[in-house]
């Protein structure tokens, strides 16, 4: 098999699933955390009356209709990716997996399609309540959704709770133990927390770009001390739940963290690895910084500990990437760190008084905006990548999972995703940055009856975001 | 109860695809009707009038993929790649469609307004184009060897798929008119009258033409419709099909009077249940047209040769969901319901939700 050369259906399909995933969870890493920051929001403004709480709300709400809508239309592709290119894995894990998924839509999707529309469009005809009953049920299924499918991904990497049909079938013996499998409580708040330090980040480096143009904004100072306080209290606790994570991992997937790791040899004492580059000819990692026994003693709480290595099992069960798993896994533990020093670096500074006018702290928490965004992404690739040559970690191999599809279809098929996407995403993407350069206004109250509240249709909440003093003729046209 | 699992659920996947046909049905149909509503304030008022709807609507296709997934995996593992150019363009014409209804609302240039339309139009046509070929391609058959898909990848490309493409494109665009029949009022509703009778009497003609062809495509389907008993289940649909088509065309200009009548309403949403029955005889169009393709494929789920048994997933799979959709479907149908009754009436030009 040769990648670069001779692209097979397997390693197009591989490709196709990678880049089209890659894309969909850009938006729910982002949206999951923005359900639950406008619930918090719409809850704020409703406890305490003050306005500012509804700006930052409608602010957001109109992000979240763009990013909400790319993630359903992008993840419509992943339900049925699974059966137009994965179709014999289906037919091998649809007894165990299909049920779990087949929740996720019964539970969530529906819930968030269900109430979207109201909390979208419907503020004027139920009422602020009702309103705040459908904020709160879209972000609730966000979270279901995450369960589930999570659950989903988790029983792939730790599969449990089935038994092996003659046929190579996998049977469900114990729901239980299929859902709550080994590895899910983990992957499920890791991946939670990462969703919401991802719309933490976001919103504090839209709020660091307005704070650096005009500190005195009141919406722009509590969406950025919003953030900040996240990032102080989430940022460090993400820390304490991926080395728990990374525990887990170690027990069932001694593999993946070998490649983390770039350890080849099993060993006791192992030095931690800051640079280097595994060499999977040579079977070595050329090492560049490395501090002595760190590793062992963040992988077994011991100076001495044994650690595992890659050449503890044969070639053919080994990651087949493994630069790709040692760097991913990097990168989002790098930036995972920064993320954690802006979060106790912003305690020190409000502590000081010094939040909203230290200007290079703005320009650092703006570089951090899209920080989320990448680490959880790197985290999946570490994740994903760090399982093969495995479907069904240790039982079903990518291999024997693909379609049996011609080359040219899997082929055909990926350029027109890689083209849609970059243009449909690119546009929406590029729209959600325009949205950022707005700074949150002044609401004006309620909507008018008078007159045609805008000429442009759908926008929530567009006609509070006039400027003050300004035209009063709303519409998003001016923006 | 073990043994009815796998027909349960074959009702309750057959239920959830009806109900994507008829809810997203209408709102594709309303992006095949662009090329006739060419003013920006119209197809503000079309794409209002499902705004609030559509991530729902959708929800049913994700249901009918995962729900076979879960229990008919046989089904979904040898369908899907079959049929795998047609879904993979429904797929990239439904990305189009659903930014688009975010997007052309926030374009801030009269361009990028037209870009995002065109998008949103094209995206509905592709999409329901490519559903009515993955239809037609189905029931001409699908080879299925050793529990894996055994045919090429151009096999869906046939006469009859293209016409079964065709009869929804032309389906889903009369709904759309009915659709807008009902929820709005004047210029845009008596135009939709308009594209409606038109479209109904093409409709009739998809319907006698796949009709007509569909007994000679499988032998099992000749037998099954020309044969005791099944010619006493199979003489009423086209009387009944007539029966709707007869309602329905007096049913049109009704609606008219209706709306000359009516007394002014000034919030637009009070609610006359006469303004959607086009709406309803159509759906009982699609309806009888889809029992008439269930009573000919009965008991396959992949014609020729893969019936619902051969096709299930373990009766623990089947279990383990059916208590949950069992719960969660009448719930999810009754907030449904209640979307749909909050966004009721009229949809005017100028007035979107808040």
């Amino acid at each position: 098999m040769d990648w670069a050369f001779l692209p097979t259906a397997l390693n197009l399909a591989r490709f196709q699933f990678a880049f089209t995933i890659t894309f969909h969870f850009l938006f729910p890493a982002f949206t999951i955390g923005l359900a639950s920051f406008l619930m918090v929001l719409e809850g704020l403004w409703l406890a305490t009356g003050r306005t500012v709480f509804l700006d930052i709300f409608k602010y957001w709400l109109k992000v979240f209709a763009i990013a909400f809508a790319m993630g359903v239309v992008s993840g419509v592709v992943m339900s049925y990716q699974i059966g137009t290119n994965w179709s014999v894995f289906a037919d091998r894990t649809g007894n165990v997996l299909g049920p779990v998924m087949g929740y996720e839509v019964l539970t969530a999707f529906f819930l968030e399609a269900g109430f979207l529309g109201i909390m979208l469009f419907g503020l004027e005809r139920v009422g602020k309540g009702l309103h705040f009953g459908a904020t709160c049920l879209v972000a609730i299924g966000t979270l279901i959704s995450a369960f589930w499918i999570l659950s989903a991904n988790s029983w792939m990497q730790t599969p449990g709770g089935h038994s092996i049909a003659p046929d190579g079938r996998f049977m469900p013996e114990d729901w239980w133990a299929i859902i709550f499998n080994a590895s899910f409580p983990y992957r499920l708040l890791h991946t939670v927390t990462g969703a919401y330090l991802t719309t933490a980040f976001i919103v504090g480096g839209v709020g660091a770009f307005h704070l650096l143009r005009d500190n005195t904004n009141a919406r722009t100072r509590t969406m950025f001390s919003m953030a900040m306080w996240m990032a102080a209290i989430v940022a460090p606790l993400q820390i304490l739940i991926g080395d728990a994570h990374g525990l887990n991992t170690m027990q069932h997937q001694p593999q993946k963290v070998a490649a983390m790791e770039g350890h080849w040899e099993r060993q006791r004492g192992a030095p931690l690895i800051l640079l280097g580059m595994p060499d999977m000819d040579a079977e070595r990692t050329r090492v560049l910084l490395e501090i002595p026994r760190l590793s062992a003693l963040i992988l077994t709480h011991e100076w001495d500990g044994e650690t595992p290595g890659l050449t503890d099992v044969p070639r053919d069960q080994r990651p087949t990437n493994v630069p790709l798993v040692f760097w991913a896994f990097r990168v989002m533990v790098g930036l995972g760190t920064l993320m954690a020093v802006v979060g106790v670096v912003s305690l020190w500074l409000r502590w000081r008084g010094r939040l909203y006018d230290t200007r290079l702290f703005h320009r650092a928490a703006l570089a951090m905006g899209p920080a989320g965004l990448v680490a959880v992404t790197a985290g999946w690739i570490t994740t994903e990548a760090g399982r093969q040559p495995y479907t069904v970690y240790g039982l079903l191999r990518t291999a024997d999972s693909v379609s049996p599809l011609q080359a040219p279809a899997v082929g055909a098929s990926l350029l027109a995703f890689i083209l849609v996407y970059f243009v449909v995403f690119g546009a929406g993407v590029l729209f959600l940055f325009k949205l950022f350069a707005q700074p949150p206004h002044m609401a004006e109250e309620g909507p008018r009856d008078d007159e045609p509240i805008r000429t442009a249709g759908i926008t929530p909440g567009a006609h509070m975001h006039h400027q003050e003093g300004a035209d009063t003729r709303p519409g998003i046209r001016r923006h | 109860m073990e043994p009815y699992l796998p027909l349960i659920w074959a009702f309750l996947i057959a239920t959830a695809v009806f109900l994507y046909v008829c809810m997203d049905g209408f709102d594709l149909g309303l992006g095949i009707l662009f090329p006739w509503f060419t003013h920006k304030d119209e197809r503000d008022v079309m794409v209002n009038s499902v705004a609030p709807m559509w991530d729902g609507n959708e929800t049913w296709l994700v249901l009918g993929g995962a729900g076979l997934f879960a229990v008919f995996p046989l089904a979904y593992a040898t369908i899907f790649p079959a049929l795998y150019m047609p879904l993979i363009m429904m797929l990239l014409a439904l990305i189009f469609r659903g930014v688009s209804f975010e997007m052309r609302f926030k374009a801030v240039t009269a361009g990028g307004q037209l870009w995002w339309d065109r998008a949103f139009s094209y995206g509905s046509y592709v999409a329901a184009f490519c559903q009515g070929i993955a239809l037609g391609a189905l029931v001409q058959g699908i080879r299925v060897e050793n529990r894996a898909y055994a045919g090429g990848w151009w096999d869906w490309l046939t006469p009859f798929s293209l016409l079964t493409g065709l009869a929804l494109l032309v389906g889903y665009g009369l709904l759309g008119a009915c659709w807008l029949i009902w929820r709005t009022e004047g210029g845009i509703a008596s135009k939709s009258r308009r594209v409606a009778r038109v479209l109904g009497i093409a409709m009739l003609g998809f319907i006698a033409a796949v009709s007509l062809i569909m007994p000679f495509l499988q032998p099992t389907f000749y037998m099954r419709w020309f044969s005791f008993p099944g010619i006493l289940a199979a003489s009423p649909v086209p009387l009944l099909v007539v029966f709707l088509a007869w309602r329905f065309f007096l049913a049109l200009p009704a609606t008219e009077k209706l709306e000359a009548e009516a007394p002014h309403d000034p919030t637009g949403r009070s609610f006359r249940w006469r303004d959607g029955a086009p709406f309803l005889y159509v759906l009982g169009w699609f309806f009888l047209s889809y029992t008439g393709l269930g009573i000919s494929l009965w008991p396959n789920i992949v014609p020729p040769s893969v019936s619902i048994w051969d096709a299930s997933a373990s009766p623990s799979s089947q279990m383990f969901l059916l208590v949950g959709a069992a719960v969660l479907i009448p719930v999810i149908l009754c907030y449904t319901a209640y979307t749909y009754w909050l966004f009721r009436g009229k949809v005017r030009i100028g007035e979107g939700y808040h």
